[in-house]
């Protein structure tokens, strides 16, 4: 197989997170749950983790990085936990289903406002509709990085700068970008970076989370056993145990740490270029291709390694399906949890072929898509 | 069991608090353990750091100089 689907999760690992994850499950105990050796291991182990997303992610504190399950749950977190009833918060039409749908949940269950900044036809926004959309009671901006659907890339130290002016959060979904563009929250404004382990860090499934900034103060989303202040019948108010009830990810935080050494001895940079040189090559060969249509910005190489597409009036599951089947090349077809990316772009009813890239990808692994889409264009 | 003495425990508000200091006092080579938080302190849960009572101003030292983060200092029979 071709897999090309490296925006939904990254298929080829690191030998060395495959081998940290199996070491951990052959011999650890439970973080925060005793003082044995095993669980000091396991302690020590997601420690370690913590400190290493700070470094990478430029998180001043690593008690203030929290392990979740995924960007999803971090979004949610943040989103939950920072917004009371009267609050106004400016997004995007960039933004995928995580973070539209708990926005809009506290829309309808807790009385906050919403806008969006609209995206044109080509997914790009401008960035004054952002201060136009300020006002008096504006908490913050959330949004993502990166499209999962085109690969535009939000300017963050921009809108980030438009928070600091106006006393506004930023609550980031890294989940396109995390370990393949240099991100530093102190530099970027952002208040709540949220990430997933499992796409850009090739780390493992069911591992992420969320790196929160001096002075930010998230309610808890959960509570439970946090293995200290156990007779209290609140949840601990430090971080990061205020937002960490119940047993941590501990396996998949072992290979996770392991992924954050692959990216910082690998460099965001040369993974980011090497990334987006297979997009290019994959994107200079189908774009003039008659009966192609690309969507999304590529007057840029700040962007996510994404190309999104659709082969004449062909349903977009049809096309992958294509893929799959004749050609062994994995896509991702359909609406991509960007409702309102689509609707931008004009593709609520036909959907796209999403091809995403990776590091481990290979040039002859693109050449041979470009020579599919090719053929099924004819 | 073994028998008790008196010990200079450092607690803490979480196990990453307990871990960054693990962390420094093995860099800095500085003296004791992490152990269950003792019953004559606070019941339930957690770790603290055991040292012996002689190592208190170098530890103290420290979690003045590097801003560590503790929850409180107590010298019990152990």
């Amino acid at each position: 197989m071709i897999y090309l689907d490296n925006a939904a999760t990254t298929y080829h690992k690191p030998q060395t997170v495959i081998d940290a994850v199996v070491s951990a499950m052959q011999g650890m105990g439970n973080s925060s749950r005793g003082s044995h050796s095993g669980a000091l291991k396991a302690a020590r182990t997601v420690y370690d983790a913590r400190c290493k997303a700070a470094a990478l992610f430029g998180c001043a504190d690593p008690s203030r990085v929290i392990f979740t399950a995924n960007s999803t749950e971090a979004l949610n977190i943040a989103i939950s936990g920072l917004f009371t009833a009267g609050d106004h918060i400016i997004s995007t039409d960039l933004e995928h289903n995580s973070v539209l749908r708990p926005l809009y949940r506290l829309q309808a269950e807790e009385g906050i406002s919403l806008d969006f900044v609209r995206a044109d036809k080509q997914g790009c926004v401008d960035y004054g509709d952002f201060e136009r959309l300020i006002r008096p009671e504006t908490k913050a901006i959330v949004c993502n990085h990166a499209s999962n659907l085109t690969g535009n890339m939000l300017d963050l130290a921009r809108i980030g700068a438009i928070c600091k002016v106006y006393g506004l959060l930023l609550v980031v979904d890294a989940s396109q970008t995390a370990g393949c563009v240099p991100i530093d929250m102190e530099k970027m404004g952002i208040s709540v970076l949220c990430f997933t382990g499992h796409k850009g860090l090739y780390g493992p499934q069911g591992t992420g989370g969320l790196c929160i900034a001096e002075g930010v103060e998230i309610r808890p989303f959960k509570v439970g056993g946090s293995g200290v202040q156990s007779f209290s019948k609140t949840q601990p108010v430090q971080y990061p145990t205020r937002l960490e009830a119940g047993t941590l990810n501990g396996h998949g935080i072992a290979g996770l740490a392991a992924a954050f050494d692959f990216i910082s001895e690998t460099g965001v940079e040369a993974i980011h270029a090497k990334e987006i040189a297979l997009m290019r090559r994959f994107y200079e060969g189908v774009k003039d291709v008659d009966g192609v249509t690309v969507y999304g910005d590529f007057s840029t190489d700040e962007r996510a390694a994404i190309v999104a597409l659709n082969i004449k009036d062909y349903e977009s599951g049809e096309v992958s399906d294509e893929l799959s089947e004749t050609y062994g090349i994995a896509t991702r077809p359909g609406a991509h949890c960007a409702p309102r990316m689509h609707e931008a772009l004009g593709t609520v009813e036909q959907g796209a072929v999403r091809f995403s890239f990776s590091y481990f990808n290979r040039s002859e692994e693109v050449d041979a898509a470009v020579a599919a889409v090719k053929e099924i264009a004819e | 069991m073994r028998e008790k003495k008196l010990r200079f425990i450092i607690t803490f508000h979480t196990t990453t608090d307990a871990m960054a200091f693990e962390k420094h006092c093995l860099a800095a080579g500085l003296p004791g353990r992490l152990i269950p938080v003792p019953t004559s302190i606070t019941a339930g849960c957690g770790m603290s750091w055991m040292a012996d009572p002689a190592d208190r101003a170098a530890l103290e030292e420290a979690i003045k100089k590097d801003a560590l983060k503790v929850d409180a200092l107590y010298e019990v029979v152990h």
